[in-house]
């Protein structure tokens, strides 16, 4: 609605692409939505937010149709909600690009474009990729419709999905996380389409766990709390610290954590000044190279230190952390530990070294699901739960309470099973078993990814603390807020370091040099 | 949402949760126990049916029957837990006993079968087990090296290894065995068959090793989710390998069984059991998709399908319905435990 290139018709404004009034759903005996409400007017992006458990993705599924409330209505552009289950009536009225991408992906992209719509009769393949041709070409999407949908890049898969929505008819789109997986170059192009988009009058439902992307896309902000709408109200207006305090219920104060690194940075700076001119390095990359991924870096970190890995997803800072904890076989150099060479491409051997590892997707790389917390925090350290190669639940489940309890993950106990947790907890759980080694050097990829903003604090807290002991903790990632409690931070470029920063740098230069322009590193371009 | 409900669960049950873990353990054992009642109302019916099922000597009976298949059920449930199938064991169990025999019988002699009489006749239960590591070795060379298919290139090694089977013993029977090799399957051991007991001991410690072990609490996480257990440490091609070998193994152990219980290797010995092995770990819990399950649920799908047939056998059913009892079990018991345990089974 604000936006000014919105054509406006002189008469009565458009109703609302979707509102929905005192929507209540319980599951079981857990309030999942308390009376909460929401409208989202026609051509606006509006942004949902909430830590992880406000109620946003059982918000998602009512007004998607997954999920009938108990109580409250729902109405798409004025009109009642069509009835549960007819399928085609809710994908005419408003479409979801999630996550995970939806698309089936040995299909092409015309076939995902057209699944179960492909007409009656034999299938005219070139009538059919004429149409998803017109069909991408209309909404400015620039992807071949003979290709195999499972080669598509993330982004373009949710251009694809978001292009099918609308040919549906659907004039809402709610965006659950779609800038997860992107990296900046990625989330410039989703924004600007979706900014067309809203031009042609599309409304979107924007939910994410990075505030700056609520300023930087919407217009619009409702805050979700404990299952209860707090707040909605126009983004211009309402500044960083109180939206964080409406999604917490808690004064800003903590938002200072985020920065607290300052103290600390002292703190490790005096540890090094009164350890001599030169502690060893707890972990040294010595010539590491991985071919098609890196090329070889030379760094040390300190003990007391935080080094950041900073880079977008295709920049090799991910494939430098997998190298490190010994998941990928490095081409070139070495890893040290304590002086120490470790066998390269060997998990094994990197744990015993001393290295612990947050791995990048919980989902993916973490967690067994389907098992319990304890088993889950003690599947590094099996071989301290019992003699003789045995593993005592006794004292598998002691281990367990002494991790919950340290790191206050939120369950009802060892034996809960860990996807019944949250993604802060689940993320917990598996920082948990990074550190029950006791590891010198803590690496960890993305640790905050998909996690709220409390939780992302205490997370960030846990692993400066391994720096504040005395041991050291690498940090791969591309979010600031990460970055952030780092005492240096090398910026990778296209598998090149491209920057290095001491404490102090801005956002405006750390990003430009993950962007490849290292205009304001404080060593500039080394090539 | 899901914090949320943590959050309130948490809170809820924390004040009697903590003094006593009982009522936790009890819910997570159930799901293995499900079968015991199954089990007991099948006795019941046995009783009602015939007054014949309730006497030791059909008891044991069953038990005898159901040794050699408890075998190969034992080590396709490691397998499955671990996140891997084998549809080879049937054709172990019978391809094992085979080369071993070939192996050591004599080239020529008074016997029917001649084999080409390399080694002593007591190397022949060895020889047997050894055939089923190799096979079991191969198979995991197949899978875990080469990265193929797991379930077509045990399909192949099925078929592969029965025509093996058939070449070597030229179609035939094999009934003059070594006194060693018959030994296990035909004694008695403390007024019960040995069969019993050696597959009684194998279900326990297998049991305990999967429990206890943390090799054997690896086979959970490797079959729940591999690429995290590798980024915990866990050797999980090394393991998977041998938990392939150590299936063959059993599957030729049970080869061995058999021979000494039905006193000649038959040229059908397994065949078609793989539907069966599947059925019995699957209606006791296991997960086709690997990471859930225990030993003692599969130990219990043996037992059960074997009392049906007995319970029917002993009800005047002809055999002939013998298949179509099985499948309807099977379909039967799916069902139950997909409403029982309200989770999807795709």
């Amino acid at each position: 609605m604000t936006d000014p290139t919105t054509p406006t018709p002189d008469g009565p404004a458009p109703p609302p692409a979707v509102q929905a009034e005192g929507v209540v759903k319980r599951f079981g005996p857990t309030l999942a939505l308390d009376r909460v409400g929401i409208t989202v007017e026609a051509g606006d992006s509006h942004a949902l937010v909430g830590r992880n458990g406000a109620g946003k993705s059982t918000l998602v599924s009512v007004l998607t149709g997954l999920h009938v409330p108990d109580a409250g209505r729902v109405s798409f552009q004025g009109e009642p909600a069509p009835a549960a289950g007819d399928t085609a009536a809710w994908q005419s009225k408003v479409a979801c690009v999630y996550q995970k991408s939806m698309v089936v992906p040995d299909l092409t992209v015309a076939e995902n474009l057209f699944l179960n719509r492909l007409g009656s009769g034999r299938v005219r393949w070139s009538a059919l990729r004429a149409r998803a041709r017109d069909l991408l070409a209309e909404y400015g999407v620039e992807v071949d419709p003979a290709a195999r949908a499972g080669d598509l890049t993330v982004e373009q898969g949710q251009f694809v999905e978001i292009a099918r929505a609308l040919s549906f008819g659907a004039r809402f789109i709610i965006l659950d996380e779609p800038t997860a997986q992107l990296d900046a170059a990625g989330i410039d192009r989703l924004f600007t389409r979706l900014r067309d988009l809203q031009r042609q009058g599309v409304a979107f439902l924007f939910i994410s766990h990075h505030l700056q992307e609520v300023y930087d896309l919407c217009s619009t902000v409702t805050v979700y709390r404990d299952a209860r709408h707090v707040l909605t109200a126009t983004v211009a207006e309402l500044g960083k610290a109180e939206l964080v305090e409406a999604m917490t219920g808690e004064a800003a104060s903590h938002t200072a954590a985020w920065h607290a690194t300052s103290a600390a940075r002292d703190t490790a700076g005096r540890q090094g000044a009164e350890a001599g001119p030169e502690p060893e390095a707890v972990l040294r990359a010595d010539g590491l190279g991985l071919e098609g991924a890196f090329d070889p870096v030379d760094f040390a970190v300190r003990p007391g230190e935080v080094l950041g890995l900073a880079g977008a997803t295709a920049s090799g800072a991910t494939a430098l952390g997998e190298t490190l904890v010994g998941l990928r076989r490095a081409t070139a150099g070495r890893t040290l530990v304590a002086g120490r060479p470790v066998r390269p491409g060997s998990v094994p051997h990197a744990l015993g070294a001393g290295i612990g590892y947050v791995p990048e997707d919980r989902h993916r790389q973490g967690l067994v699901l389907g098992r319990s917390v304890a088993e889950n925090a003690t599947l590094s350290v099996t071989d301290q739960l019992g003699p003789y190669g045995t593993v005592l639940p006794s004292r598998t489940r002691e281990f367990a309470r002494r991790m919950i309890s340290s790191l206050d993950i939120k369950t009802s106990g060892p034996g809960q099973p860990v996807s019944d947790l949250s993604g802060g907890n689940q993320q917990k759980v598996v920082i948990a078993r990074a550190l029950a080694r006791d590891p010198r050097v803590l690496v960890a990829i993305r640790p905050t990814a998909g996690v709220d903003v409390k939780s992302k604090d205490s997370l960030l807290g846990v692993v400066r603390s391994v720096a504040e002991r005395g041991d050291a903790a690498v940090i791969v990632s591309d979010e600031l807020d990460d970055l952030r409690v780092c005492d240096r931070v090398i910026a990778l470029f296209h598998g090149r370091v491209i920057a290095e920063f001491d404490s102090g740098w801005t956002d405006r230069d750390l990003v430009s040099a993950m962007e490849g322009l290292p205009s304001g590193g404080d060593k500039g371009a080394e090539e | 949402m899901s914090d949320t409900s943590q959050l309130t669960a948490a809170d809820v049950a924390a004040p009697d949760r903590a003094p006593s873990g009982a009522p936790r353990l009890h819910l997570s054992r159930y799901r293995d126990l499900s079968l015991i009642p199954v089990i007991l109302v099948l006795g019941v019916i046995g009783f009602i049916v015939s007054p014949a099922f309730l006497t030791s000597d059909n008891l044991i009976g069953v038990l005898q029957q159901v040794s050699e298949l408890s075998l190969l059920v034992l080590g396709e449930a490691m397998i499955l837990i671990c996140g891997r199938m084998d549809l080879s064991l049937e054709s172990t169990i019978g391809v094992a006993p085979v080369i071993a025999m070939w192996l050591v019988m004599p080239s020529s002699g008074s016997a029917t079968y001649h084999g080409i009489g390399l080694l002593p006749g007591w190397t022949s239960v060895p020889l047997c087990l050894l055939v089923g590591l190799l096979i079991g070795g191969f198979n995991g060379f197949m899978i875990l090296k080469l990265r193929v298919n797991g379930f077509i290139a045990t399909l192949g090694m099925l078929t592969m290894l029965r025509g093996l089977q058939d070449g070597i013993s030229q179609g035939k029977s094999i009934v003059e065995v070594p006194r060693s090799f018959s030994y296990l399957g035909g004694a008695s051991w403390i007024g019960a068959p040995a069969a019993v007991w050696i597959c009684l001991v194998l279900f326990a410690v297998g049991g305990l090793a999967l429990g206890y072990l943390r090799h054997g609490r690896a086979l959970y996480a490797i079959g729940g989710n591999s690429e995290a257990a590798r980024a915990a440490g866990i050797r999980v091609d090394r393991i998977t390998w041998i938990v392939l070998a150590v299936g063959s193994l059993l599957a030729a152990f049970a080869g061995v069984l058999y021979v000494g219980h039905y006193g000649a290797i038959s040229s059908t010995q397994g065949d078609g059991w793989i539907f069966q092995v599947f059925a019995a770990t699957v209606i006791g819990g296991v997960s086709l998709n690997g990471g859930r399950g225990t030993l003692f649920g599969a130990l219990t799908g043996v037992l059960t399908l074997q009392l049906v047939v007995n319970v029917t056998t002993l009800g005047g059913v002809p055999p002939l319905w013998d298949k179509f009892l099985y499948g309807a079990i099977i379909i039967v018991a799916l069902i139950i435990s997909r409403f029982a345990s309200g989770e999807k089974q795709d």
